[in-house]
């Protein structure tokens, strides 16, 4: 029998020697083959299912953190506020990846920040779980004033300190909830995700600093500031002047009309209170295409501006070349109408390039993060962006923008004990409806906050349209943010 | 000199039982540190339990068969000790049952030991045996006792225990099959037939593999237990062609089980299903060839070194606890996991057939024989169906699943085979005492 013994030992090797050489191939020779399979989610449900630290508002609410789920993925994000911080905290969705702040700080929430590696590697023995927190600059508070301001209306409100650049509130209509793009059944998430992508009031698009708008005359700001700190134009000189419309070079007798064909001129403090179209198209014609294309840029123009949120607008000003032989281009330019494309959030940082002595803050969504303990290990520092304009132009702006408040078009943002400074806009759309914006800030000797609103496709078109519609918007939120009555 | 040999291998075993020990514990310790980053609580009565009841099996050998081989329970040790580990990484309920059938596991090994002084009066018992042994593979089709767990009715339930009587009968049915092939093997290999140019044994031989073959059969249709009746009928045939020599029986055996695995695949919806998910698991990659494909996901990410213990996800493969636990294995220790486990079997196969080639009676050899055989093609039917070497089947890889009647019957098995080499060490030493003497 030993014979068949030592055979049959023989076959058994023979056996074991295949399973040997199919482990090789499955783990070695064949494994990046298997890993990278697109049926394998291994990884990706790994990377899912780790833990997660919570995002926070500046005021203590959660916006987003995680609860035990009991599935493969073990843990579900959830969104408390639901769409109210929606474009702020982003999603956090299995099928379709991340968004917002859980894209941006994702290292910092899940603990994969050079800091936390240090602390865990001291840690490595007691039980702990080292993701991180994230403060927001905003509050739940002034979110939810500016929120309900801009009420079912397509648009967007950003407010933000300009001393800092922390952004305090942006919001924008319509906005979507996060929850079921975070959900575990992924039936479910598509479905989800397929009717709010095929929504053509695009809930999924961050308008705030997603989008880009015409600008419209809130662009006078840059163009104002540009011409003072070119020096070409002061609070007395030139004297424009009174027209009802403006003939524009190279174009064979096209014209450009003030609104509603009202007749307005004079100096600049003037003409920036009623928001004299033909008195800015000729100041942008005397500055020159260089000049004022530079200016824009010195604003932030033409650069993505550095929000710590994904894929943030580049607002959009033509070169100087495009400008050569069309001179009404350069004209309506000026005042925000034509090549010109302008983010929410670009507007609130022009406005706080006045409000801040001529200095863009980095802006910024993120206050602190903190570790699971609440301690700070991370705090966003303050960083200049840009540095358009003197100091004193940025006063001269901000007294002739006291006079907007005062005695112009943005009477209606005022407040009772604070003064406010403001520009209003009106952006026509060519569909006979006009985007209104209103960039503003307050305390005007002392700014501590600048908002900017736009507030998509109203009727009538009239400059006075942004001091009605985008003001009391404008309004509340100061009003709330300041703590006045 | 028996006293000599028996002792070298009991201090050997000795030795190895402690590094199996260590490496149990050491990699106890590392799941929990790698699942939360803590010490154990637990790891101090931990230890004592392992050691306790690795300390029990040894006393028992040293005591009961003292000269029996030394690594086969070191190495069962090992594969039971990491077994479960992996078992506790998974599921914590399954585990504390596991560590129960563990110790009652080295109860039946002591039990089977004290039980069985003399390998040769199982022998008187082989129509028992046989008896036993199929009675306890039909038993799942009872009415009332028998039950359905995922598809295959190979459960009994007796109050509150079920235990699968199949892993029982493999033991039994073997210690029949040794004897019975043993007193009619000069029989079974005479040749009276002439097929063409090659002497066939007489027809009426083939009596038996017909009966084995409809038992098989009847495992596969009834029971819808392919890894059973797989391992079953070629454990017979292997039996048989060892005991006799005679190739005729292995061609005709291979032959019907091919005939009735054809037969199987077109009538039964089961059957076939495996055979495809076999062939191709790749389109029907989220119904029947998910848990396949998550084994294969789950050794690929395990690489060469592994994701570390308790650091990968085996737990998005079903059943991984039982069936599919060498996938887990794979994930968390790597290739060089896998291998070491491969090699573990390949050495136990390595010494089981070592003895029975040295084993002086015929009982003996066969017997050692078919207890190998068992063990080895147990590992071969589940580690390849895991990795898509052969169609899956659903049996457990042994002493490394969770599995209480599993863990049972190989200890009762191991207990044999080391109840085999004790008697034939025993009987070489005193040969050569005697020689020496004379």
């Amino acid at each position: 029998m030993n014979r068949q013994i030592r055979t049959l030992g023989i076959a058994g090797l023979v056996l074991f020697t295949v399973l040997f050489l199919q482990l090789n191939n499955l783990q070695v020779l064949s494994a990046k083959k298997l890993n990278d399979n697109p049926l394998n989610t291994r990884q990706a449900v790994k990377d899912f299912s780790q833990p997660r630290g919570a995002i926070q508002t500046a005021d203590g609410v959660v916006v987003a953190d995680s609860v035990d789920s009991g599935d493969q993925f073990q843990r579900l994000r959830r969104y408390p506020t639901g769409p109210l911080f929606a474009h702020i905290t982003g999603y956090f969705s299995f099928t379709y990846g991340s968004e917002g702040v859980e894209r941006t700080y994702n290292k910092e929430l899940t603990g994969k920040t050079d800091t936390l590696k240090l602390n865990s590697i001291g840690d490595l023995l007691l039980e702990k779980k080292h993701t991180a927190n994230v403060t927001l600059t905003l509050t739940q508070k002034l979110q939810q004033v500016a929120t309900q301001a801009l009420g079912p209306r397509k648009g967007a409100v950003v407010a933000l300190d300009p001393r800092n650049g922390a952004v305090l509130a942006m919001a924008d209509y319509p906005s979507f909830d996060p929850n079921p793009l975070a959900a575990h059944d992924q039936n479910a998430v598509r479905a989800a995700w397929t009717q709010l992508a095929a929504d053509a009031n695009k809930p999924l698009l961050p308008r705030a600093y997603r989008d880009r708008y015409f600008p419209g005359s809130t662009f006078k700001i840059v163009t104002a500031s540009t011409g003072l700190n070119d020096g070409g134009v002061t609070t007395s000189q030139p004297s424009y002047p009174s027209l009802t419309q403006l003939p524009l070079p190279q174009s064979g007798g096209q014209v450009l009309k003030n609104f509603g064909g009202e007749r307005c001129g004079g100096p600049l403090p003037e003409i920036l209170a009623v928001s004299c179209n033909t008195a800015f198209a000729q100041m942008g014609l005397d500055l020159g295409a260089e000049k004022l294309s530079a200016g824009a840029s010195a604003f932030g123009f033409n650069d993505i501006p550095p929000l710590d949120l994904p894929v943030v607008a580049k607002s959009l000003f033509p070169p100087a070349s495009a400008f050569r032989f069309n001179q009404p281009a350069l004209a309506k330019s000026a005042i925000g109408q034509q090549d010109v494309q302008a983010s929410p959030l670009q507007m609130a940082l022009a406005g706080a390039a006045i409000a801040n002595k001529g200095v863009v803050m980095t802006p910024h969504v993120m206050g602190q993060v903190r570790d699971d303990e609440g301690q700070v290990i991370e705090t966003f520092k303050p960083d200049q962006w840009k540095k358009p304009i003197t100091p004193d132009v940025a006063k001269t702006m901000t007294d002739m923008m006291v006079g907007v408040v005062q005695h112009g078009t943005a009477t209606r943002v005022a407040l009772p004990n604070v003064q406010v400074a403001a520009k209003t806009g009106t952006a026509q759309t060519g569909n006979n409806t006009s985007h209104t914006w209103m960039v503003a800030f307050a305390p005007s000797d002392n700014p501590t906050i600048v908002v900017a609103v736009i507030v998509e496709n109203q009727p009538n078109v009239s400059e006075a349209t942004g001091g009605v519609v985008a003001a009391p918007i404008a309004q509340a939120v100061l009003q709330s943010a300041l703590g006045t009555p | 000199m028996t006293a000599i040999l028996g002792a070298r291998r009991r201090n050997a075993e000795l030795g190895l039982m402690i590094l199996a020990a260590v490496l149990t514990v050491g990699a106890y310790v590392l799941a929990s540190l790698g699942h939360t980053s803590s010490l154990p609580a637990n790891v101090g009565p931990f230890l004592a339990i392992i050691i306790g009841l690795l300390v029990i099996a040894h006393l028992a050998t040293r005591r009961l068969a003292p000269n029996a081989d030394g690594t086969l329970l070191p190495l069962a040790a090992l594969l039971n000790g990491l077994g479960y580990v992996f078992i506790a990484r998974l599921d914590h309920k399954l585990a504390g049952l596991q560590a129960m059938w563990t110790a009652l596991g080295i109860v039946a090994f002591v039990g089977t030991l004290f039980v069985v002084r003399r390998i040769r009066d199982l022998e008187r018992y082989r129509y028992t045996f046989a008896l036993i042994g199929i009675g306890l593979l039909l038993m799942p089709l009872l009415p009332v006792i028998g039950r359905n767990i995922n598809g295959s009715r190979l459960w009994v339930r007796f109050g509150g225990i079920s235990f699968e009587p199949g892993e029982f009968a493999k033991v039994t049915l073997c210690i029949f099959l040794a004897s019975y092939l043993v007193e009619r093997r000069e029989l079974l290999a005479i040749g009276t037939r002439r097929i063409g140019r090659a002497v066939v044994p007489d027809f009426k031989y083939f009596g038996p593999i017909l009966l084995a073959w409809g038992l098989a059969m009847l495992v596969l249709v009834a029971e819808r237990d392919i890894g059973s009746s797989m391992l079953f009928f070629a454990l017979f045939l292997s039996m048989l062609w060892v005991a006799t020599g005679r190739g005729a029986y292995l061609v005709i055996g291979g032959g019907l089980f091919a005939v009735g695995s054809l037969a199987a695949v077109k009538a039964f919806a089961h059957v076939h299903e495996r055979i495809s998910v076999w062939i191709n698991p790749w389109h029907v990659a989220n119904g029947n060839g998910y848990q396949t494909i998550q084994a294969l996901f789950a050794l690929s990410a395990g690489g060469i070194f592994g994701t570390g213990l308790a650091l990968g996800s085996p737990q998005r493969i079903p059943e991984v606890a039982t069936d599919f636990i060498f996938a887990a294995i794979g994930e968390e220790l790597g290739l060089l996991g896998t291998v070491a486990i491969v090699i573990a079997f390949v050495l136990i196969v390595g010494t089981g057939l070592r003895i029975a080639m040295r084993a002086d009676a015929p009982f003996e050899k066969l017997l050692a024989t078919g207890l190998t055989t068992i063990i080895g093609l147990q590992a071969f039917i589940i580690i390849g169906g895991v990795t898509r070497v052969v169609p899956l089947t659903g049996i457990t890889l042994p002493f490394v699943s969770y599995g209480g009647s599993s863990l049972l019957a190989n200890y009762v098995l191991l207990a044999l085979l080391l109840r085999v080499s004790d008697s034939d060490s025993t009987r070489r030493s005193t040969a050569v005492a005697e020689a020496v003497a004379a």
